[in-house]
């Protein structure tokens, strides 16, 4: 019972500790490099498992990709070179953040185009519902509701 | 008027039809950026001889296909008899880029499985993969008589791929004038 328990915990532990598939081991002029090396592969998009950074995935091709980010950065060229370097080859499909350009609208600008969609469809409900809130009972209204109410008196 | 309850309904039924478009799409084709753009240069040893190189000038002057394949690739094996058939029954010139690959593992599976490819080039690092923007092999190239990558079918080549779109390409790019 004991040991099992110590099992269960082990294991929770264990799901806690954030694992790295990029295991490599590089070495960088300073942090700086480092830090744009890392932010790098966290922001492109490896194309084998979609849904993985290139950081992330343990494809064969990542490992290449992050490679030639690598050997891109420690030649002491910029980011955007890093970024057009893949762009060129595999499409915008590798950034995370697409850039905004007619194809990209939708994508960019239709959260807030359905979110005023709703707000005005919100207050045309909202005004409608005023408009037609029932007007005050007439004098032969009222007469007729005192009739009802004294009927189910008796 | 009275309808206007129906609206979210509606709204729902659109998301609906939107998302259904969406899952029948397939997320492997990425529309590749190299189509209308001249087919990257490279120049590597073959596979068959190691001596000489193959480069990207071999595409000039013809209509021709770049296949990625590799002996390590389950759905090339599936593509295989495809390929073959087509070096046989088409004139278009087949090349292929070995991607990755052993040398002898890849000598011997087209020794066993038949050889549809005029040359192939030897890219034992994935460099010239990665400047072709390959992705996921197999992977097939259609090359028109500039040097101009065309078109791109990424994964295993089908029957109906072939019949109802390489071909008529190949042929639609061997009117057009050279």
């Amino acid at each position: 019972m004991k040991h099992s328990v110590r099992a269960c915990l082990l294991v929770l532990c264990c799901g806690c500790v954030p694992v790295a598939s990029a295991t490599e081991i590089r070495t960088f002029k300073d942090t700086t490099e480092q830090l744009r090396y890392e932010q790098l592969v966290e922001e492109l998009r490896c194309l084998v498992c979609q849904n993985q950074s290139l950081a992330d995935s343990d494809a064969d091709l990542a490992r290449d990709l992050r490679d030639e980010v690598y050997q891109i950065i420690r030649s002491g060229k910029s980011d955007e070179e890093a970024v057009q370097f893949l762009v060129e080859r595999y499409g915008d499909f590798v950034l995370y953040r697409p850039p905004v350009k007619p194809i990209t609208w939708l994508l960019w600008l239709g959260p807030f185009v359905a979110l005023a969609g709703g707000l005005l469809f919100i207050r045309s409900r909202t005004r409608q519902h005023a408009a037609t809130r029932s007007p005050e009972l007439s004098a032969a209204e009222r007469e007729r509701l005192r009739q009802l109410e004294g009927d189910t008196r008796k | 008027m009275r309808l206007t309850f129906l609206i979210p309904l509606v709204v729902f039924v659109l998301m609906v039809v939107l998302l259904g478009v969406g899952l029948t799409l397939n997320p492997r084709e990425v529309p590749s950026p190299f189509i209308g753009k001249p087919a990257p240069a490279f120049s590597v040893p073959q596979l068959h001889a190691p001596a000489e190189a193959l480069s990207s000038e071999v595409f000039r002057g013809q209509v021709s296909l770049l296949n990625v394949w590799a002996s390590w690739c389950v759905s090339c094996r599936q593509e295989h008899p495809l390929l073959v058939e087509l070096a046989k029954t088409s004139r278009v010139p087949i090349y292929g880029l070995n991607y990755k690959d052993e040398r002898n593992a890849a000598l011997e599976w087209l020794a066993r499985l038949g050889n549809p490819y005029r040359s192939s080039a030897f890219d034992a690092d994935g460099r010239v993969g990665i400047d072709w923007g390959v992705y996921g092999v197999p992977e097939t190239f259609v090359i028109d008589r500039k040097g101009i990558i065309r078109h791109k079918f990424t994964g295993p080549l089908t029957r109906e791929a072939i019949d109802g779109i390489l071909l008529p390409l190949v042929q639609q790019l061997e009117g057009e004038p050279g």
